[in-house]
């Protein structure tokens, strides 16, 4: 039976992951055909026809996790570190019967390396599926509210 | 440290034949003599025409760091002046883009302009009278910049009188922009959305030459494109279709023989590009009904010659890259001596497949984000580089691959895809553009 609190319980899950840095336990959150999103665009309505920052498949992302490890990946020396601080999500759907469950989480994201800290703030929604017992990713949207502003190298997931 | 301003030879010693000196890219004084100097004395891009759609139309850039803004007038004609009232200097313009409506209105005083930029009133106007204001520069309205030219839509501005018009200055290096433009079956493009915006901690100069740097992205890539080829490989076996991703990915990871025997054409004042005889985008996999738009607009003959340039970086300098092949542009924009914002943007054809403009946004975001992995590898690299330079046991950069003694300045010439001499082109541009305003006389009498 999946309640709100699954649904909660999944999009802290999720945050933990990346923080502990549990790359395969945290692509495994991901439906097949899941996808992650930034959008450069307020209120943006299509990834494929208007530009994103991010917009990837999970092979994408595969390729993302397994590129952080690589021998090779000189950005990754020193090694990344982030940290989420999530406000309480929001339920936009739990509808059991339509297979619907929806959240919207405000949040703050910190990524750092070497002696370099960054901040950054807004709100992931999360649109799951149920794949047997468990939640899967459909799509994670994570809309920043400076999409439109200049960053320099964000390298891990928000 | 040399002392650089008003010294036009200190800042010509600092390019050799084959070497650059490290001032160039650490260097304050050098970086304001380029605000000052190089940026103005060149043009520059500004914007699309197709972003001034209608009278009344703004965008705003700045050339150097001084702040610009182009409008489209009611006779349908193009302006461009300096983003600053005439009163009191306060910006005109404070957002990229926007509709004016039928005049610009100073927010601080509201003196009002035409999009033209003549001065169209003042409130309480008697205030003037018998001042003398007739013959203020304030009169003339926002300060105009003459030098404008309109190419294919493509605007550039050149701040500086210097003689060197616009003709003279790209010359046949403007092919690209016109392979592009005819990449659309209506011959015309069009900015639809915002760039993508990365903000760099590196020498502005290190991006330009890095479009022309054949030699590292087998190298400085292997983590992002190897791994994406790697990763390809193992999860979906060799039998299936190779996805869009990866196709855009996978040609990085080319070997140097390719970057070889593509070669690099360098053109006069610092132009130039890699992928002559074909390129990393050579092989992407057709679109559906596009070959056939092409032909219905162009003949079978000229839609395949125009399909097959397929150039890969072309450097217009000082500071923008195009990839007509991709549709797109990235300007790299000066902010400091150490600080370096790149926009690039996408630019649609028109009345092609969306597919085409599907497959453009994808590659901006791959090669060239805040988010972009191969963005990644490369920015890592300037900055090390810019920290690197700061040492001093060697203070000159090497540019010298494929140098052949006595290599004429300012040619047109096809040459080995791996050659380091579009960047050694670039420097000659540059210190001619830094010190072609500079009085020389003075200096050698001295
Ligand atoms: S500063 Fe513009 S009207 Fe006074
Ligand atoms: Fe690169």
């Amino acid at each position: 039976m999946i309640t709100e609190k699954t649904i909660t319980d999944f999009v802290y899950r999720e945050a933990d992951l990346l923080d502990t840095m549990q790359w395969q336990a945290w692509l495994d959150l991901f439906h097949p055909e899941g996808r992650y999103w930034m959008p450069l665009e307020w209120q943006q309505q299509d990834p494929v026809l208007q530009p994103s920052l991010m917009y990837e498949d999970l092979l994408l992302l595969k390729v993302r996790v397994e590129r952080l490890a690589g021998e090779r990946t000189f950005s990754q020396k020193p090694k990344s570190r982030c940290h989420h601080l999530l406000q309480a999500p929001q339920i936009i759907a739990c509808d059991p019967e339509a297979g619907l469950f929806k959240a919207r989480t405000s949040y703050i994201y910190t990524e750092t390396r070497g002696d370099m800290l960054e901040r950054y703030s807004g709100w992931a929604s999360h649109d799951l599926v149920r794949v047997g017992d468990d939640l899967k990713i459909k799509l994670k949207r994570v809309d920043l509210v400076n999409f439109d502003a200049p960053f320099g190298n964000i390298q891990l997931f928000m | 440290m040399a002392n650089y301003r008003n010294n036009a030879f200190a800042i010509e010693a600092l390019v050799r034949q084959a070497e650059v000196h490290r001032d160039v890219y650490v260097d304050p004084e050098i970086f304001e003599i380029e605000m000052e100097h190089l940026f103005p004395n060149s043009w520059v891009y500004v914007g699309h025409a197709s972003q001034l759609a209608k009278p009344g139309d703004f965008i705003t850039a700045t050339i150097g760091r001084q702040p610009v803004m182009a409008s489209r007038h009611t006779d349908g004609t193009i302006h461009v002046f300096y983003n600053r009232c005439p009163h009191k200097g306060v910006k005109i313009a404070s957002e990229p883009c926007g509709h004016t409506g039928k005049f610009f209105r100073c927010p601080y005083h509201a003196w009002s302009f035409k999009t033209d930029g003549s001065l169209l009133a003042i409130p309480l106007k008697k205030g003037y009278e018998g001042t003398g204001f007739g013959d203020a520069q304030a009169n003339e309205g926002l300060s105009k910049i003459k030098n404008v030219v309109v190419y294919r839509d493509f605007i550039f501005a050149q701040l500086n009188d210097n003689g060197v018009s616009f003709e003279d200055y790209f010359g046949e290096s403007l092919s690209t922009i016109d392979n592009m433009v005819e990449r659309s079956p209506e011959g015309k493009l069009a900015v639809v959305a915002a760039p993508i915006r990365y903000m760099h901690t590196c020498n502005w100069k290190m991006l330009v030459e890095n479009q022309t740097d054949t030699c590292h992205p087998m190298v400085a890539h292997e983590s992002s494109a190897g791994t994406a080829v790697k990763v390809w490989k193992r999860e979906q076996g060799d039998g299936t279709e190779t996805p869009m991703a990866v196709q855009l990915y996978g040609p990085f990871m080319s070997p140097y023989e390719f970057y070889e025997q593509s070669g690099i054409r360098i053109w006069p004042n610092g132009h130039g590009h890699t992928g002559v005889a074909n390129s990393i985008h050579s092989n992407y996999s057709d679109i559906e009904g596009y070959l056939a738009q092409m032909v219905a607009a162009y003949g079978e003959k000229r839609a395949h010659e125009i399909l097959g340039e397929v150039r890969h970086n072309t450097v217009y300098f000082p500071n923008v890259m195009v990839k007509g092949a991709v549709q797109i542009l990235r300007n790299f924009i000066p902010i400091a001596v150490d600080k370096t914002l790149v926009e690039s943007w996408v630019y649609r054809l028109v009345g092609a497949p969306d597919k085409l403009y599907e497959r453009a946004l994808m590659y901006n975001r791959f090669i060239n984000a805040p988010t972009s992995i191969v963005g990644h590898d490369d920015l890592e690299m300037y900055e090390r580089a810019q920290e690197g330079l700061k040492s001093n046991g060697n203070q000159w950069v090497n540019l010298q691959r494929l140098y052949e003694a006595g290599e004429p300045a300012d040619v047109t010439a096809v040459i080995n895809g791996t050659s380091e001499r579009q960047m050694r082109n670039q420097f000659h541009a540059w210190a001619k553009f830094m010190t072609i305003d500079m009085d020389k006389r003075i200096e050698a009498a001295e």
